[in-house]
C-alpha cells in the first residue's frame, strides 16, 4: 500500500503504530495506561475479591459515626479498602472505580463503534458517489456538529422509556452524535482516493461501488479511521461520565465515575480523596486515548507532528 | 448589494435548517414516550390531570399536526384549551409547562442572563489565551515554552469540565481560599460581585475549551508562516509584529473562526455542567429540574430554544468569517 515513489500515499496502519510505540514516549505511555484501566476493567471482579469487596456492599463500620465520612486518614485508604470507601455508605471506592472503568469503557468503545461504522459508510459513499447524497450528508453532518448535543441527550434521557436499557440508549445515542466528524475525514479521504489510478483503473474494469469500498477504499482508510476513532473515545467516555454526573446517566448501583464524581461534589471539602480516585481514572482514560492518537496522527502525517 | 444577498441567504439557511432541527427533535420527543401526556401531568397524576393534559396538549392530532401549531405558537402565540380555563401563551410562544403554570419561554428568561454571564465570558477567555498560546507556541516552536503549551493543552483536552471545576473549587477556594465558591449575584446588582463569583467558572470552562484553539492556532500559524504571501510581506520590510499580528493571525483565525461555530452546542453544554458544579442558578438547573419532574414541555422548549440560540450564534459567526476573509462574502 505504501509507495516511496508517491508520498500521499497512507502508511500502513499497523507498522505506524509500531513505530509510534517505539519513538514516542508519550504515545507509549497512553498506550500503557490504556492496558491498565483495560486491565482494571477486565480484571475488576478478581482485583475485588482479592480483599472480599465488592462495589454494591454498604459498610457502616468503616465509617466515621459521627460525620459519615470514612473513619481514618486519606478517605480511608487501608489494606482492605485499597482507596477508601464511600462516605455515608461506605461501599469500597477500588471496587466502585474498577468496576467504573468496565462501565466507561464498554459504552466509550461501544459508542465509537456506532460512530465509525456510521462514519466510514456514510463518509465513503458521499465522497464517491457525490452528487445529491453527498451533499446531504455534508449538510447533516454541518447541522449535527454544531447542534447543542448534551441538551438533547439530558432531554432524551428523560423521555425514553424505562424499557429501554440505559447502556444501550447512551451508546446509540452518543454513537450517532459521534459519526459526523469521522464521516468528515472519510469524505475528504475519499475524494482523494477516488482521483487516484487504482481506483479508476478498479471501476474502469467494471467494479461496482461496494467492491471498490471493501477492496480499493477502505484498505487506505484505515489510518485516518483509527487516529480518529482513537481520539473520539476520550470525547465518548467523557460524555458518558458527564450525563451520569449529571444524573441522566447510568442509573444507580451500577458504578460509573461520572456519578461518583457527582456525589463527591458535596465531600469536596471534607473527604477530597473521594474524588481524587475516580477523577484520577476518568483523567487518566481520557487522557491516554488522546496521547495515543495524538501520536498515531503525527506518525500518519508527519507535518503535525512536534 | 452583495453583502445584503450574502446575509440574506445565510438567514434562509437558517431558518432551513431550524425548521429540520425543531421538527427531528419534535418527532424523536413525542414518538418515544408511551404518552407524552403522561409524562408531562406530573407525579402524582390523576385521571383528571391526565385528561386536561391531553385536551391541552392537543394530543388528538397527529404529531406533525401538533408540531406545525408548535411552530404556529412562535410565530403568533396560541392558547390552549378553551373557555374560563384557557391559558394563553403570546407570540414567541416556545411551549407551556403546565406543571409550573408558567410559559417556558418566561421559565427560560429567568435563568438565561447566568448562563449567558458563563458562557460568554469563558468564550472570550479562552478565545484570547487559546489563540494567544497557540501564536506564542508556533513562534517559539521546540522551546520548552512550546512544550508546556501542547503538553497544558491536551491536559486540557482530557480533564473534564467538572473534574477541573471541582478540582478548582478545591484548591481555589478551600485550599487558597481567594474566590467565593458558588452563589450568582445579577450584573446589575454589582458588576464586581458578579465578575468575582464568575470568576473561577470562567477559567475552569475557559480552560476545558482553550485547548483546542492552541493547537488549532499553532498549527494553522506554522503553515501560514511558510506562505509567500509572509515572504513577501517580510521582505518588504515590515517588522515581525506586523508581518505576524496583521498578516499571518487573519489567516490564522478562519479556522479558528469555524471551529468557534461548531463548539457553540459543546460551549452550551459545557455551561450546563459547569453551573451544576458551582450551583449557578441557569439553563442547566432548569433542563436538570424538567427531567426530574418529567415536564415534557419544558424539556423539549428548552432543548428547541438551544437549538435556535445555536444556529443563530452560528449565523452570526458566519457573518464574522464573511467579514474576515472576502472570498467567503462571493460563492
Amino acid at each position: 500500500m505504501s509507495d516511496p515513489l508517491r508520498p500521499n500515499a497512507v502508511r500502513p496502519i499497523r507498522g505506524a503504530a509500531l513505530v509510534v510505540l517505539r519513538r514516542d514516549r508519550w504515545a507509549l505511555a497512553g498506550a500503557l495506561c490504556i492496558a491498565l484501566l483495560a486491565l482494571l476493567a477486565v480484571g475488576a471482579d478478581v482485583l475485588t475479591a482479592i480483599t472480599g469487596q465488592d462495589p454494591y456492599t454498604y459498610r457502616i463500620e468503616a465509617l466515621d459515626p459521627a460525620t459519615g465520612a470514612p473513619a481514618g486518614a486519606l478517605g480511608g485508604v487501608s489494606g482492605t479498602h485499597w482507596f477508601g470507601v464511600e462516605p455515608l455508605t461506605g461501599r469500597d471506592l477500588f471496587a466502585i472505580v474498577a468496576h467504573g472503568a468496565r462501565t466507561s469503557f464498554l459504552i466509550g468503545l461501544a459508542a465509537t463503534a456506532v460512530s465509525v461504522l456510521l462514519g466510514v459508510v456514510l463518509g465513503a459513499a458521499a465522497g464517491y458517489l457525490g452528487g445529491a447524497l453527498d451533499r446531504l450528508v455534508t449538510w447533516t453532518a454541518d447541522v449535527l456538529l454544531g447542534f447543542p448535543y448534551l441538551v438533547f441527550m439530558i432531554a432524551l434521557g428523560a423521555v425514553a422509556p424505562a424499557e429501554v436499557p440505559r447502556p444501550l440508549l447512551l451508546i446509540v445515542v452518543i454513537g450517532f452524535f459521534g459519526w459526523p466528524s469521522m464521516a468528515r475525514i472519510v469524505r475528504a479521504q475519499t475524494l482523494t482516493l477516488r482521483a487516484r489510478g487504482f481506483v479508476s483503473a478498479a471501476r474502469s474494469l467494471g467494479a461496482g461501488p461496494v467492491h471498490v469500498f471493501r477492496h480499493e477504499l477502505l484498505p487506505n482508510l484505515w489510518g485516518p479511521i483509527i487516529v480518529v476513532a482513537t481520539l473520539s473515545i476520550p470525547g465518548k467516555i467523557g460524555l458518558e461520565a458527564a450525563l451520569s454526573f449529571l444524573g441522566v446517566g447510568i442509573p444507580p448501583p451500577t458504578p460509573s465515575w461520572g456519578r461518583t464524581i457527582s456525589s463527591a461534589i458535596d465531600w469536596v471539602g471534607t473527604d477530597p480523596m473521594f474524588l481524587v480516585f475516580p477523577g484520577a481514572a476518568l483523567f487518566l482514560a481520557t487522557w491516554a486515548f488522546n496521547v495515543l492518537g495524538d501520536g498515531l496522527r503525527d506518525a500518519l502525517d508527519p507535518r503535525t507532528a512536534r | 448589494m452583495r453583502t445584503a444577498k450574502f446575509i440574506g441567504v445565510r438567514l434562509a439557511g437558517a431558518l432551513l435548517v431550524l425548521f429540520i432541527v425543531g421538527f427531528c427533535t419534535y418527532a424523536v420527543f413525542y414518538l418515544v414516550p408511551a404518552d407524552p401526556a403522561l409524562a408531562s401531568c406530573g407525579r402524582p397524576c390523576t385521571e383528571q390531570n391526565l385528561a386536561l393534559a391531553r385536551d391541552f396538549m392537543g394530543f388528538g392530532d397527529p404529531w406533525w399536526r401538533q408540531f406545525l401549531d408548535f411552530v404556529g405558537g412562535i410565530a403568533t402565540g396560541r392558547t390552549f384549551g378553551a373557555g374560563a380555563t384557557a391559558i394563553t401563551c403570546e407570540a414567541p410562544c416556545f411551549g407551556y409547562s403546565f406543571q409550573q403554570n408558567t410559559e417556558v419561554l418566561d421559565l427560560i428568561g429567568e435563568r438565561l442572563p447566568v448562563t449567558f454571564s458563563l458562557a460568554a465570558g469563558a468564550a472570550l477567555l479562552w478565545l484570547v489565551t487559546g489563540v494567544g498560546a497557540g501564536v506564542v507556541a508556533a513562534l517559539r516552536r521546540g522551546t520548552p515554552l512550546d512544550r508546556i503549551a501542547l503538553a497544558v493543552s491536551v491536559a486540557g483536552v482530557s480533564a473534564p469540565v467538572y473534574l477541573v471545576g471541582l478540582l478548582g473549587i478545591l484548591l481555589f477556594g478551600f485550599t487558597l481560599d481567594v474566590v467565593p465558591v458558588g452563589g450568582y449575584v445579577d450584573f446589575a446588582t454589582s458588576p464586581v460581585d458578579w465578575a468575582w463569583r464568575l470568576a473561577l467558572p470562567w477559567a475552569v470552562l475557559a480552560f476545558a475549551h482553550a485547548a483546542v484553539y492552541t493547537r488549532l492556532t499553532r498549527s494553522q500559524m506554522l503553515d501560514t508562516l511558510d506562505e509567500d504571501y509572509i515572504r513577501t510581506a517580510r521582505a518588504k520590510g515590515l517588522t515581525e509584529t506586523k508581518v505576524v499580528g496583521k498578516h499571518a493571525l487573519r489567516n490564522v483565525l478562519l479556522p479558528v473562526v469555524t471551529v468557534f461555530g461548531v463548539d457553540l452546542g459543546s460551549l452550551l453544554g459545557g455551561a450546563v455542567i459547569t453551573e451544576r458544579v458551582f450551583g449557578l442558578p441557569g439553563l442547566g438547573g432548569l433542563l436538570i429540574d424538567a427531567v426530574n419532574q418529567r415536564d415534557l414541555p419544558l424539556l423539549l422548549g428548552c432543548t428547541l430554544f438551544a437549538a435556535f440560540l445555536i444556529v443563530t450564534a452560528n449565523v452570526l459567526v458566519d457573518l464574522c468569517y464573511g467579514a474576515l476573509d472576502p472570498r467567503a462574502r462571493l460563492s
